[in-house]
């Protein structure tokens, strides 16, 4: 009985029950359903071992939007519990966990895996590749970030989640004042789903160097390939930060180390320093991707050309360097001088001039350009004044003495709502939408969509406007009720209708998944919005070699160019293709990295032990293992080329 | 003969070893932490720039110069971390 004891949740309340009873039912119910369909085999061999990217990419997806459902019903929560002075649906240690938890799974499970999902899908394509560099490294990529993912998730019905913000800063983050096991649980998934993402860094920086179609010059990238590039590159310089910070923190919680400790010698605000090294530049690592999903949307559907290409790509270069310079802005208020602080004051402002260049450049693209209001425009449409209010607040924030007053209230969550959803969620909605048809084969309904968006882009602002005058009245962030007298009230009342038209907006687009899958024509085409660059230039849906020949560029709009300037892009005869093998090692090795992630949170070292020798055996066998991929003979694709060009269905 | 012989390796082999030898003596000698420390950063730096270009062949694929603009990058972001966290938590603070 003792051994249970610990994994039993520290504040229990019957909604804990309820869920616990209800992901159990669920899960029996997705087991028993497999087996009853006799699915197993057909999920094993097309989904857990494989190494296509686009299947990759779309489990990215659908996980993406899991989290994407969880972190929303915790801030629907939060914004219930908030909506009136005195409430008192959730008690203060709930309300802890809660946006903690918000957070971590928002950041790191949902907008990471929105990105990679669209990275995956889409950047092999757009650079006329048949697959990332280093295929099997990508699965194992994926596994690892929905091991992560998962193991972070459990502590919410066994153990207990953790409550020290998802910036869990230390002292409060260490065992002295969070003496329960929930931050081991952020500390391990997030360091099981960062190598992950690591490994993906590298994978797509190799890809994108290595393996574009002959003719497609670096400076004859399609943008969401240039930002996708420099994402990466940001991904594999800043993410080793994060690495160090969390095993240095996990040492601290488990081994007794003074890293992060008070006493001893240790330095607690060097948690803040290092968490921040890595957290600039990782929101840049969000933001980037959807600036480029926004410039191919914005020119596909002006009709025209990018306007301003070479600037567009130095400003995210520039973008990238100087999001390594700012990070102290995050904690003006700890205590170091003015000097450190106006130098970092400075870089910060000068982020917003290359931002600023970028909005100009969408909206000079659309200037002359006929607009089509489809529903990836309105998204791309809504992004510009709602991010520049958000990334104009941004710079207030930035000039450190005046952060002295806004830090740490709603202002700063106004702040970064309004940049992150405009800029991460708009973007991957908007990226979704536009590249749906070439993942599934139909397009999502325009009406409904349509609906959808006014219902996000109205509750984005109904939401966290209200933030911006609650927080200069002085209401601070992170605090699970208020006083009737401080007058609160009203902006948090309006700030949870908002919300609720968010949660609106969601299920619409579930709706519309469900609705367009019934009903949707399925003739549409290889390129149903009239677009510009390689990946609308495979067939829908895309065959598992991508291109039965690889494409010729000489342009920054290859498709463009071949449909409308009579310029050929596939010039050679079909040859025999070679492709990479499927594998069950990085699934079956994951499941040892999430049981080793257990037993580490629980300190169990025997089961540590025993997943962390599976984990080398793996690692062996795979070292000597000889696999060079098998041949999909020119017949087969021949074949297959044919049927589609008669397939109508 | 002088094609044949691998003397960028030989000499490569030679300096890394010493460089090693180096970097130890801080340990068998008796010297002031700052002389140790300068030691090994400058040891340490040179060896690691030595096995990138002489047995990791950095310059010479066809995209050396993406290699090369990378570790330039790695190393401005490396220092700008290590100096700007100085700066914010121990000399400005
Ligand atoms: C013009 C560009 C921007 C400027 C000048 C800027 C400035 C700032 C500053 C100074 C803070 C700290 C405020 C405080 O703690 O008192 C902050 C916080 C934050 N910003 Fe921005 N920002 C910009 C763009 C962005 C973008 C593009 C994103 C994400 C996509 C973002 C996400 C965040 C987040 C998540 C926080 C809060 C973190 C926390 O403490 O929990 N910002 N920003
Ligand atoms: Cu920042």
């Amino acid at each position: 009985m003792e051994f249970f004891k610990q994994f039993a949740v520290p504040n229990p309340t019957p909604t804990i029950y309820l869920s616990m009873v209800a992901i159990g039912l669920t899960l029996i119910a997705v087991l028993a359903g497999i087996t009853y369909f006799k699915k197993w085999g057909y999920l094993w061999s097309e989904w857990l071992t494989t190494v296509d990217h686009k299947r990759i990419g779309i489990m990215y997806l659908i996980s993406a939007l899991l989290m994407l459902f969880r972190g929303g019903v915790d801030a629907l929560m939060m914004r219930a519990q908030t909506s009136m002075p005195g409430n008192e649906l959730l008690s203060a240690a709930e309300y802890n966990e809660i946006f903690t938890t918000h957070g971590v799974v928002m950041i790191f499970f949902m907008a990471m895996a929105f990105i990679t999902a669209l990275m995956n899908f889409v950047v092999p394509l757009q650079i006329g590749a048949r697959d990332v560099a280093f295929p099997r490294l990508n699965a194992l990529s994926f596994w690892l970030y929905f091991m992560g993912a998962m193991l972070f998730n459990l502590s919410f019905v066994i153990g207990g989640s953790p409550s020290s913000g998802w910036t869990s800063y230390f002292p409060l983050a260490g065992n002295e004042l969070s003496p329960h096991i929930g931050t081991n649980y952020y500390m391990i998934a997030l360091q099981i789903a960062g190598l992950g993402t690591l490994i993906t860094g590298i994978n797509f920086i190799v890809t994108i160097f290595k393996m574009r179609a002959p003719g497609m010059k670096l400076m004859k990238m399609p943008l969401f390939t240039w930002s996708a590039l420099i994402t990466n590159l940001l991904i594999t310089f800043a993410f080793p930060v994060l690495t160090v910070a969390l095993a240095m923190g996990t040492m601290d919680r488990l081994f007794g180390t003074h890293f992060f400790t008070m006493d001893n010698g240790g330095m607690a605000m060097l948690w803040a320093n290092f968490f921040w090294v890595w957290g600039h530049p990782e929101v840049y690592i969000l933001v980037l991707p959807a600036f480029g999903i926004y410039s191919e949307v914005i020119s596909t559907f002006s009709k025209r050309n990018l306007y301003g290409y070479t600037s567009m790509v130095v400003s995210i270069v520039v973008i990238s360097t100087l999001a390594f310079l700012v990070w102290v802005h995050h904690f003006f208020t700890m205590g170091q001088g003015a000097l450190v602080n106006s130098i970092f004051s400075i870089t910060t402002m000068a982020i917003a001039i290359p931002t600023g260049i970028k909005i100009f450049n969408w909206l000079f693209t659309m200037w002359k350009g006929k607009i089509q209001f489809t529903v990836p425009m309105l998204y791309s449409l809504g992004f510009i004044p709602i991010f520049t209010i958000g990334g104009v607040t941004g710079v207030m924030l930035g000039i450190a003495s005046a952060d002295y007053q806004y830090h740490n209230t709603m202002f700063l969550v106004a702040h970064f709502h309004l940049v992150i959803i405009p800029g991460v969620v708009f973007a991957m909605l908007a990226g979704m939408t536009y590249w749906w048809p070439k993942m599934f084969g139909f397009m999502l309904n325009e009406r409904i969509g349509k609906w959808a968006f006014w219902n996000i882009a109205i509750g984005t602002c109904l939401a966290f406007f209200p933030m911006f005058i609650s927080g200069l009245d002085g209401q601070a962030r992170r605090m699970y009720t208020y006083s009737e007298v401080a007058g609160f009230g009203i902006w948090n009342l309006l700030s949870f209708f908002g919300a609720l038209g968010l949660a609106m907006g969601f299920i619409l687009i579930v709706f519309n998944v469900y609705y367009s899958a019934r009903y949707a024509s399925r003739d549409i085409g290889d390129d149903p919005w009239d677009a510009r660059t390689l990946e609308w230039a495979t067939r829908t849906p895309v065959p598992e070699y991508n291109f039965a020949v690889t494409p010729q560029v000489d342009s920054r709009e290859p498709l463009w160019d071949s449909k409308y300037e009579g310029k050929t892009l596939f010039k050679e005869e079909i040859k025999d293709i070679h492709m990479p093998n499927n594998s069950g090692q990085p699934f079956i090795m994951t499941i040892f990295f999430f049981v080793a992630g257990f037993g580490l949170v629980f300190s169990m070292w025997p089961v540590v032990y025993v997943a962390a020798a599976g984990i080398a055996v793996l690692l062996f066998i795979r070292s000597f293992e000889r696999d060079d991929g098998r041949h999909i003979h020119a017949e087969e694709v021949r074949e297959t080329e044919n049927n589609k060009r008669g397939d109508t269905r | 003969m002088r094609e044949l012989f691998p003397a960028n390796q030989v000499i490569g082999f030679v300096a890394s070893l010493a460089l090693t030898v180096i970097a130890l003596l801080v340990y068998f000698l008796d010297m002031s932490f700052t002389v140790g420390m300068v030691v090994l950063l400058l040891t340490a730096f040179t060896q690691a720039g030595l096995q990138l270009v002489v047995f990791m062949h950095a310059g010479e694929s066809p995209d050396s110069d993406s290699i090369y603009l990378n570790t330039y990058y790695g190393i401005f972001i490396a220092l700008a971390i290590v100096f700007g966290s100085l700066l914010a938590m121990v000399w400005g603070y």
